[in-house]
This record gives C-alpha cells, structure tokens and sequence, in this order.
C-alpha cells in the first residue's frame, strides 16, 4: 500500500516532527515521505530482506526484527507516532501488537485491509473468496492471516482499552466518512490511551 | 582482478598511555590505503581488523597473487565499500604479529624483545593510536569506521571515544561485551599456549621455538567457535577420512572434521604469534563500554553522536544478534541514528567474511548513502 494518495492520507495523522515508529515499514517509503515533507524522524521495523535493503537505500533508518519476537526493544511512550500500516494482518499476536503499539506511542495509527469492503461482501454472497486489489490472493496462498473489518477493529480498541481518535476509510486514497464498513477497501484507525 | 596493495609503515616516538597504567613510544603502526583523498578530506573510511587479521585488508601484493586481503570482497573498486569513492585505510593494531610494533619487537629501553613484557593492550588503546595515525595523515573526521567482531568493538569504541571524529560507525558481528561463554572460550586458548612447554614464559624467542602445540589448540578451539553447527555438519559431517573404516584408535585422525581443524591448526602456528594471540584475546575480555557506567550501555552510548549500521548473523553463537541488539536498543534509547540488519545466514560468526549477497548489499546501499553525504 505505498499509492502517494494513501501515503499522504496516512501522513496527515501524524503530527509535524513527530518522533516515528513503523511497524513493518516496507519499503520504507512512508518513511521517507514524513521525513521529507513533515519534518519527522524515527525507524521503520521490518522482516524481509529486500525491504530492508529498500529502506536501507532512500536512507531510511530500518531495524530487521521479527514483530512477533515483540518489541521489548523499546520503552513505554518513547514515540510519538507508532504506525502499524497493512501490518496487523500479517501477524499471529494482533492483539498483542496492537497493545504494544500503545504502549509504544503516544499516538498508533493502523490501518489494514476492510473485509467488509461490498466488493468482498457480494463475492463471499457468491461462495468464493474474494480476490481483490487489496485482497489480490487467492485463499490457500495469502500471507494475511487475519481478515477483519473496520467494525471488528472498533470494538478490539475498545477491548483493549484504547480511545479511537479518529477513524474512516480510504478507498482510491480519499477518505471515507460515510459508512467506511461498507465502502472502504482499508480501515484507518487513530488511536490514543484511555 | 584485484587491485595492486601497497604495504606502508608510520613511526610514533611521542609515548601513547596506556589503559592499563604504561604508556609505549618508538611504535610502529603498519597501515595501507586504498583510493584517492577526497580535496576536502571528507571520504576516509577506516577498517578496524578481527583477531588474526591486519593492515592488509583488500587488493594482492605485486607478485603475490594469492594474497587477497582480509575483505578483498568488501572493499575496493566498485565493490560495497567503492575505492573509487572512499579512501579506505586499513591499519594493524599495536601488539600484533603483522608489522606493528608487538612483542618480538625490540623494547628500545631494554634493548630486549619484549615477549612477555609487552603491555597489555586494550580496544581503547588501539582506537587512541589509529586516531594518531589519522592525524598524521591529515584526516581530521572519517565518513565512516568499519570492523567485523573485534573489529565491531573498535568501531563502537571509535565512536564513543571520538564521537566528532566520524560520521558513522559500521558495527558487523560483533557485541558490547563479551560474555562468560565467550572469556571462557578465550581462556582455554590460552591455556593451551601458556602450558606449552615451549612457551617459555612468554619469551620463546630467545629459546629459538615456537609454542606450536599451544597455538594448534587455541586455533582450533577458535574455530570450532566460528562455525555454525549446520555448517560443520554440511562440510564434513561424519565422514571418515580413510573411507568406511573405523581404525579403533584413539590418536589418529578418523574424523573428517578432525583432519580440517589439525589442518587449521597447523597453519596458524605457523604465522601467528603466542604472545599476540594472548593480548588479543584479553583485548576481546577487557571491552566493555558500560563498565565505566555501572553496567549501564545505554548510559556509555550516550556520548555517540555517529549513525550506525549494525549487522548480525542468524547462526552466530559466538557474537548472536542479541548482542547486536543490546547496542541498538541503547542507540535507541539515546535517540541515535541507527539501522539494524539480522542476515539470515548458516555460516556462523565466519558469515562477516564470506559472500552473502543480502549482506553485501545491505553493506553496499549503506555505504551508497554514505557517499551521498559528501559528493
């Protein structure tokens, strides 16, 4: 998900020169841009190789950690922004991730693909899985093992104790406001401590 | 093709003191570089070597084919550490066996070799006199400092002990400390050479021996360390040298791994000096950045102010990716640049100086960014 419209709706969250915590940063070119047009600094995590050598390359600072090894590397609150873009539904702990972004930063934003988006609705109404832009894989090979929707995320935050700032949806990289459950090919969630 | 290297020596008559108390004058520090200056002085990078390396760190000698540097397949041109970019100085520590001035060199007070009577050394000691070495060359901040394992521990010390002198550190396989494991490890070495009858106290040279037996075993008890289990496993396995047979003895080599380390052995006595491989490795214990800090790293990295790189192996036991990232963690917790890569290689703590093509190229693109800096 590195389109420049989803990049810039994402960056509009985090504030001016926040310090920044990418979980599962790809490329790193999120990174990037808050570092160039927003003043930022701060890290991307992330697993895979060719990743690393990306950020490595747009002189993106990157650590190779494994998130579901945890993240004990870092302390209570020493970010300002912990991201956690297209992430969560790669990870086995989602849950845990999603506290320890908390406790992380002072502010998390997540966003990951909406199961419940009408294009996947009609075609699970159709019996298949669907197999989407977003979705592009089929069933048996996608390395997304968690599928939830933007309302399932709503009521994990409020599990989890932590206020939802702000929400919506993106779809084609605007947002949408207006029943973003049904709407929206990705849920954006900006989280704070209760 | 490599490229022709040119060995050089530079002569220190002002005393450098010590860390542990004496101080040393009338030294000499072998060094060679490789690549032009930059006009502005800003493209040096200097390589800090491991345990039994040195000065000569990339391109042959003339005439000597065969005599590829230490990290011939890091450094020079168009290679991750570009010689058409950076002037890469490596430089061979005080107290080793490969031309800078160490314990079968005359002690110009006693008119004596120094054997056992040459100082301790310490990681802080080195980096002190490379930074003297760099004053007489001109070079007042380096782009960068690179070194692998010991190496690794220089770098880290470079950029706490002359944080304004660089702009990054580059910390391969390498850790803050060492642990029990590790010291242990480095005792048995040197056992081995001390209770060699041909050791002599450490002053085997006027005896006209070498403490061969001791350093047979402390190479092969290093080396053992350096591999990965899979490693050694792949490479010789169970195999017997003499085919299917078992000899029933218990003296002779069998096993094919037990031919490879007596091979290993036998090579490095025949090269490295006792006394060296003794400083060295109390080198290796001593390094300890948070000691001054009551154990505390991230208090002793609170004076860096370099970017780092740091790189670690999946398999190496000796120097694991936890140690790697104690130090990250402490970067981070001072807020310093830093970038991590953990290569998911077999080979074990050996893998700093193999071909690994994610490594390199993550070696590559980093100092790719570097050289950015001050085009």
């Amino acid at each position: 998900m590195s389109e420049k419209s989803t990049i810039e709706a994402i960056a509009r969250l985090v504030p001016e020169g926040a310090r920044v915590l990418d979980l599962g940063c790809g490329d790193g070119a999120l990174l990037s841009y808050l570092q160039q047009e927003r003043g930022c600094s701060g890290y991307g995590v992330e697993l895979d190789d060719a990743n690393v050598l990306a950020c490595v390359r747009r002189g993106v600072d990157v650590l190779q950690l494994n998130l579901e090894d945890g993240l004990a590397m870092f302390g209570d609150n020493s970010f300002d922004v912990v991201l956690q873009i297209d992430t969560l539904q790669h990870l086995r702990n989602a849950e845990v991730m999603l506290r320890e972004t908390a406790r992380i930063g002072r502010l998390g934003i997540v966003a990951f693909p909406n199961f419940a988006h009408w294009p996947n609705r009609l075609s699970v109404l159709r019996g298949r899985m669907p197999v989407t832009r977003r979705l592009p894989y089929q069933w048996y090979d996608t390395p997304n093992i968690r599928v939830g929707t933007f309302k399932d995320f709503e009521v994990l935050a409020h599990k989890n104790r932590l206020s939802v700032r702000d929400a919506f949806g993106l779809q084609g990289g605007q947002e949408v406001r207006l029943l973003p459950n049904l709407r929206a090919g990705t849920a954006v969630f900006c989280l704070e401590h209760v | 093709m490599s490229f022709i290297a040119t060995p050089l020596s530079m002569h220190f008559e002002e005393p450098l003191p010590l860390q542990g108390g004496a101080s040393i004058h009338h030294y000499d520090l072998a060094y060679e570089t490789y690549g032009e200056l930059n006009a502005e002085r800003s493209n040096a990078v200097l390589v800090c070597h491991a345990l039994n390396a040195s000065h000569h760190v990339a391109g042959v000698y003339a005439d000597q084919p065969r005599s590829e540097g230490w990290w011939d397949n890091m450094i020079g041109p168009g290679k991750p550490v570009d010689t058409n970019r950076f002037f890469v100085i490596g430089v061979n520590n005080l107290g080793s066996c490969f031309g800078s001035t160490g314990p079968m060199h005359t002690n110009p007070d006693t008119g004596r070799v120094y054997g056992a009577d040459f100082p301790v050394v310490t990681v802080e000691d080195w980096v002190d006199a490379q930074a003297r070495l760099l004053d007489r060359l001109g070079i007042s901040k380096l782009a960068a400092v690179l070194g692998g394992s010991l190496g690794g521990m220089q770098a880290l010390c470079w950029s706490l002990r002359h944080p304004e002198r660089l702009a990054h550190a580059v910390v391969v396989a390498s850790a803050p400390n060492l642990n029990a494991e590790n010291i242990a490890f480095n005792e048995v070495a040197r056992r081995a050479i001390v209770t060699d009858p041909d050791f002599h106290g450490g002053n085997f040279y006027d005896h006209g021996v070498v403490p061969r037996r001791g350093l047979r075993i402390a190479r092969m008890v290093g080396h053992i360390t350096y591999l990965s289990d899979d490693v050694m496993n792949q490479k010789f396995g169970r195999q017997l040298r003499d085919g299917l047979d078992l000899k029933y003895s218990t003296q002779d080599i069998e096993f094919e791994i037990e031919s490879y380390l007596r091979y290993q052995g036998d090579k490095f006595s025949d090269y490295f000096d006792a006394n060296t491989y003794l400083l060295i490795t109390r080198a290796l214990d001593y390094f300890d950045p948070a000691r001054a800090h009551a154990g505390n790293l991230t208090r002793a990295l609170a004076a860096s102010r370099a970017k780092y790189l740091l790189v670690s192996f999946t398999t190496d036991w000796r120097f694991a990716p936890s140690r790697s990232r104690e130090i990250v963690k402490s970067l981070l917790e001072n807020q310093r640049r830093v970038s991590y890569a953990e290569i998911d290689a077999p080979h074990g703590h050996d893998a700093f100086l193999l071909e690994d093509p994610r490594y390199l190229g993550v070696m590559r693109s980093y100092f790719e960014s570097i050289a950015k800096e001050f085009a």
